[in-house]
């Protein structure tokens, strides 16, 4: 616990004195609300809920995500800092989750960024509190979902670009995999292949949460998601020392 | 550092030891078979031409790489098996100095310690030692990436002794700094090693001689010498031969007299004038350092000569090294 939060200061830190954290926020900020209210046309539905808002998120984060993420390893690797890292007596998966958790509070610092939103729907009418939280939540677990994928990719290479890119081109798949129009194309042929890309989807887990429906079968694919990309991680450090 | 007096030589505590040490990269053997132990006190100049597998060797004592086979062990813990035990001993310099470039020279100080499980006024104290020790007061708040090389170099130093660690693990300690900063630097390892074990690389030879009290050639990853630095010396082939120039009556003829000693094996380079001769009298094998200069010195006397020049190589590293290493160098 205690070296995981000696990494966790050390990460945050690094987040913050630089200016991408909060030029990231900002994007992420302007990018769903604006969204919400021009193409979403937040005002003109006249409906006091955020299902809109949220659906946004999963396309947001597809870039968000692995650009919050990309440094966590590559910088590490291009530095040559992971041989200092890993040469202190500290255990690889206590680094991996500390850098993870760094992440995780930018992605919380962009989410809690969006509080205008809520209190716009506060003022237009009653919204439902309860879907308001399960909107946050799905977004948050499939933000650190996306943050989680990136750390995986990160630890494989020391260029942030090249991260960048097959990361974002993951996660794309990954929220594409649950899209209407997709499942849709794919039901009548092959609906079992539509039931797995909605199982998998980081769009479909966030359509259902951000109506309300928090279901175990969502928590427990994003957890073990999360869970598995970080094992997969130290996976990696591990095998690109041998 | 310390006022204690430095330890008797005859306490043997086995600090770093690694058996049968391997490593491959895919077909390519970058560590061979390598067996080492280094004792408290002891302060080990690992040499080796570019790509010998000093690195690799280095990164394995401290647990950075796997190794493919072998066993290392530091004071006593198996890295393999405790790895977090035996980290915890060693204070390492990675050979490109690598820093978090975000973070002020103190800050990084402060994070190293604190991952090395030092807090509060320890912390405090451990980071001011350092920073006094690696002489970084001037730039102790600057950012580390406006840093020019050496203190670079020398602010990963300061992380590698942080923590007082028993073993010193230190990858070309020297490259960057200026001659001053060289200085200080073999000053502070000779200065540490009595009371640490230490295994430094280099390339600069005199280096070795001026603090290690032991070397360590390694050529393709095996080791091909291992002695004290005047041991090595003493094995270059130009080591022990005499060169002289002796005048008087007859002296023209000497060479003949000079083959003819006890001691002397082949004459190289004679020069002969009038009353005069000079050359290099090579010993031959086994031959005492010194035996053949009385010899020498003995002969001229009894014929009345005079010995104007009379100088013994003592041996030089670098051609030792040279003849070590390069029958292997395309
Ligand atoms: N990760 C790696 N993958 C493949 N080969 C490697 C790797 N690391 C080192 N090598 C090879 O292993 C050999 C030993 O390298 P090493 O860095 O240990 O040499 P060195 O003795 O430190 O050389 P130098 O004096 O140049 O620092 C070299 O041939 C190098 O190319
Ligand atoms: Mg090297």
């Amino acid at each position: 616990m205690r070296h995981i939060s000696i990494i966790f200061k050390r990460e945050l830190a690094a987040y913050f004195n630089n200016p991408l954290a909060y030029v990231l926020i900002i994007i992420f900020s302007v990018l769903s609300m604006g969204l919400t209210f021009v193409i979403g046309k937040f005002l003109d539905l006249n409906d006091a809920s955020l299902t809109n808002f949220f659906l946004f998120h999963p396309w947001i984060y597809m870039i968000f995500g692995p650009a919050i993420g990309m440094r966590l390893w590559s910088e590490e690797h291009r530095m040559g800092t992971t041989e200092l890292l890993l040469t202190m007596p500290i255990s690889p998966w206590e680094a991996i989750v500390g850098k993870f958790l760094a992440a995780c509070v930018v992605l919380a610092a962009a989410l809690l960024s969006t509080i205008p939103i809520v209190v716009t729907v506060y003022i237009l009418g009653s919204p439902d509190g309860q879907m308001i939280f399960s909107g946050y939540l799905g977004s948050f677990l499939i933000g650190a979902a996306t943050i989680a994928i990136t750390c995986a990719i990160s630890a494989l290479t020391r260029s942030q670009i090249s991260c960048l890119l097959i990361s974002v081109f993951i996660c794309f798949l990954l929220v594409l995999a649950g899209f209407p129009s997709v499942a849709d194309f794919l039901r009548p042929t092959a609906p079992w292949l539509a039931d797995l890309g909605n199982a998998i989807s980081l769009w479909w887990h966030q359509s259902e949460m951000a109506r309300g429906l928090v279901r175990l079968q969502s928590l427990a694919y994003l957890t073990t998601l999360i869970a598995f990309c970080l094992y997969l991680t130290s996976v990696i450090i591990r095998s690109k020392r041998a | 550092m310390t006022n204690r007096q430095s330890r008797p030589s005859f306490q043997l505590a086995r600090m770093i030891e690694i058996h049968h040490l391997s490593k491959h990269f895919g077909p390519k053997v970058a560590v061979d078979n390598l067996s080492l132990t280094v004792q408290k006190g002891q302060v080990l100049g690992f040499l080796g031409p570019n790509g010998a597998g000093k690195s690799t060797t280095m990164r394995m004592i401290t647990g950075y790489l796997p190794p493919s086979a072998g066993s290392i062990t530091i004071g006593g813990v198996d890295m393999l098996d405790n790895p977090n035990t035996a980290k915890a001993k060693i204070g390492y310099l990675p050979e490109s100095a690598p820093l978090y470039a975000d973070m002020t020279v103190a800050g990084f100080l402060s994070f190293a310690a604190e991952l090395r499980g030092l807090s509060g006024a320890a912390k405090k104290a451990a980071v001011e030692k350092a920073i006094t020790t690696c002489f970084l007061e001037k730039v102790r708040s600057q950012s580390i990436d406006t840093l020019s090389k050496g203190y670079r170099h020398r602010t990963c130093l300061a992380q590698a002794i942080i923590h007082d660690p028993e073993v010193l693990i230190l990858d070309e300690p020297t490259d960057g700094l200026d001659p001053n900063q060289k200085d200080v630097v073999r000053n502070l390892i000779k200065e540490m090693g009595k009371t640490k074990a230490i295994i430094f690389s280099t390339h600069i030879l005199e280096e070795v001689e001026a603090c290690c009290t032991r070397a360590v050639i390694i050529d393709q990853g095996k080791v091909v010498a291992d002695g004290t630095p005047d041991e090595l010396k003493r094995r270059a082939l130009r080591a022990g031969s005499v060169h002289v120039k002796i005048t008087g009556p007859g002296a023209a003829s000497l060479a003949g007299d000079l083959a003819r000693l006890g001691h002397a094996g082949r004459i190289e380079d004679p020069v002969t004038a009038d009353d005069s001769f000079q050359g290099t009298v090579y010993p031959k094998a086994k031959t005492a350092t010194g035996a053949l200069t009385t010899e020498i010195y003995d002969l001229c006397r009894n014929r009345n000569l005079t010995l104007s020049e009379l100088h013994e190589e003592p041996g030089r590293l670098d051609d030792m090294f040279r003849e070590l290493t390069s029958q292997n160098q395309v």
